[in-house]
């Protein structure tokens, strides 16, 4: 698999770009629709692409080597903003004896990310794993279904014995419970 | 030196050994203590997916898997018979003598308290070549609420470890059969349909006949 790592910030730029929203799209001609989610992605810690899937067709397609591009590109930009994020109330942590028990939150990196057309928000996993959900700008509660989609991640992929570490996710069963549950979120 | 009971003073120091501080172990137990308790399914769920990660070891193919599988379940089953036939109301405490009494106990006590309900069906199979099987039905296994087979390996169903839990009950019970999970989708309703086939040895079905006669 192939493993990009940082590029320039133009290229970064023109990765995301490629990923824009066309108005010409379904969307259009439908009334004005609510909380509708365009696509995952999940990164490993090691900022390969292991999962990818499109809910809806708002977003342009790229080819699969785009998309490892992406992934992979994502991963760096997001290395970068958490070393630019300082910690918070690090030096008064550190005078502090009663605080001293209690780590500090890690820096977050980069959180959410909005264009005119789309909003992508990331959610960086105690181990290091991103999920990165494509949504439309008026979409709330993301936080609720990126919870939710983790909630799935943890039960039908982590449980699955045949899932090996930081490979590529093919799980019937989570494909179909995310299906539905993302499904039910853009009918409504 | 030579005490079986275990000396308190000693008790954590071994190597290997371990026993709670009191010294009381599971075996110390009334047998009725833990009979409407629960445990966690997602401990269960790692658990098993370990006990699938080691079957996998040492296999060559699916047959051999699931027959790993289908031997960790047999002991259990065995065991389970005994403890869910103590634990049945005196009045009807007894022993299945029939297959029909032997597999309702099945899909009713057995699944109950593994799986905290009833299996959906009981079938016998309408081909009058083999009256010698049965089917046991469950729609949604439990094993297998977290388990996704791999396409190459379509065949594997590790219900299999259930099947061998059911193994344990007939072969203790003294019905010796040989029982193996098959998934058979239903749709999208049912995606994990398990048939678990029962297939008694002919003297069982031989005796039944002959207990029906007199």
């Amino acid at each position: 698999m192939a493993h990009i790592f940082l590029h320039t910030a133009h290229d970064v730029g023109t990765k995301l770009a490629d990923y824009l929203f066309q108005p010409q799209g379904s969307l259009a001609h439908a009334p004005r629709q609510h909380r509708t989610i365009f696509a995952l992605i999940i990164i490993n810690k090691a900022g390969g692409l292991v999962y990818n899937k499109n809910f809806h067709d708002g977003l342009n397609k790229i080819s699969t080597n785009d998309y490892l591009v992406l992934a992979g590109t994502f991963h760096g930009v997001h290395a970068i903003t958490a070393r630019l994020n300082p910690l918070k109330g690090l030096p008064q942590a550190t005078k502090d004896a009663s605080a001293a028990n209690s780590r500090p939150d890690p820096p977050s990196g980069l959180e959410s990310l909005e264009s005119e057309n789309f909003r992508m928000q990331c959610f960086n996993t105690l181990t290091g794993t991103k999920f990165l959900l494509f949504t439309d700008t008026t979409q709330t509660n993301g936080d609720i279904t990126m919870k939710k989609i983790y909630d799935l991640y943890a039960d039908y992929v982590m449980k699955n014995p045949f899932y090996s570490l930081e490979m590529p996710i093919r799980c019937e069963i989570f494909d179909r419970k995310l299906l539905s549950y993302i499904r039910e979120i853009n009918n409504r | 030196m030579g005490s079986l009971q275990p000396n308190p003073a000693t008790i954590g120091k071994e190597p290997g050994v371990r026993l709670p501080s009191n010294g009381k172990t599971i075996y110390h137990r009334p047998l009725n203590r833990s009979k409407t308790a629960e445990i966690s399914q997602a401990s269960f769920a790692y658990l098993f997916g370990e006990m699938i990660t080691y079957a996998q070891r040492r296999v060559k193919g699916i047959q051999e898997l699931e027959q790993r599988l289908n031997v960790q379940g047999h002991s259990i089953g065995l065991k389970l018979l005994d403890l869910l036939l103590f634990r049945e109301p005196a009045r009807s405490q007894q022993r299945p003598t029939t297959i029909i009494a032997l597999l309702h106990f099945i899909k009713q006590t057995v699944w109950q308290h593994l799986f905290a309900r009833q299996a959906d069906r009981l079938e016998k199979s309408a081909n009058p070549d083999t009256p010698d099987e049965y089917m046991i039905i469950d729609n949604e296994p439990l094993v297998n609420q977290f388990v996704s087979v791999p396409r190459e390996m379509s065949q594997l169903n590790c219900a299999a470890f259930v099947a061998g839990i059911v193994e344990g009950v007939c072969d203790g019970a003294d019905f010796p059969a040989r029982v193996t999970a098959h998934t058979v989708a239903e749709g999208e309703m049912w995606p994990g349909k398990t048939v678990f086939l029962v297939k008694f040895r002919s003297e069982v079905v031989e005796r039944e006949a002959f207990l029906t006669k007199t």
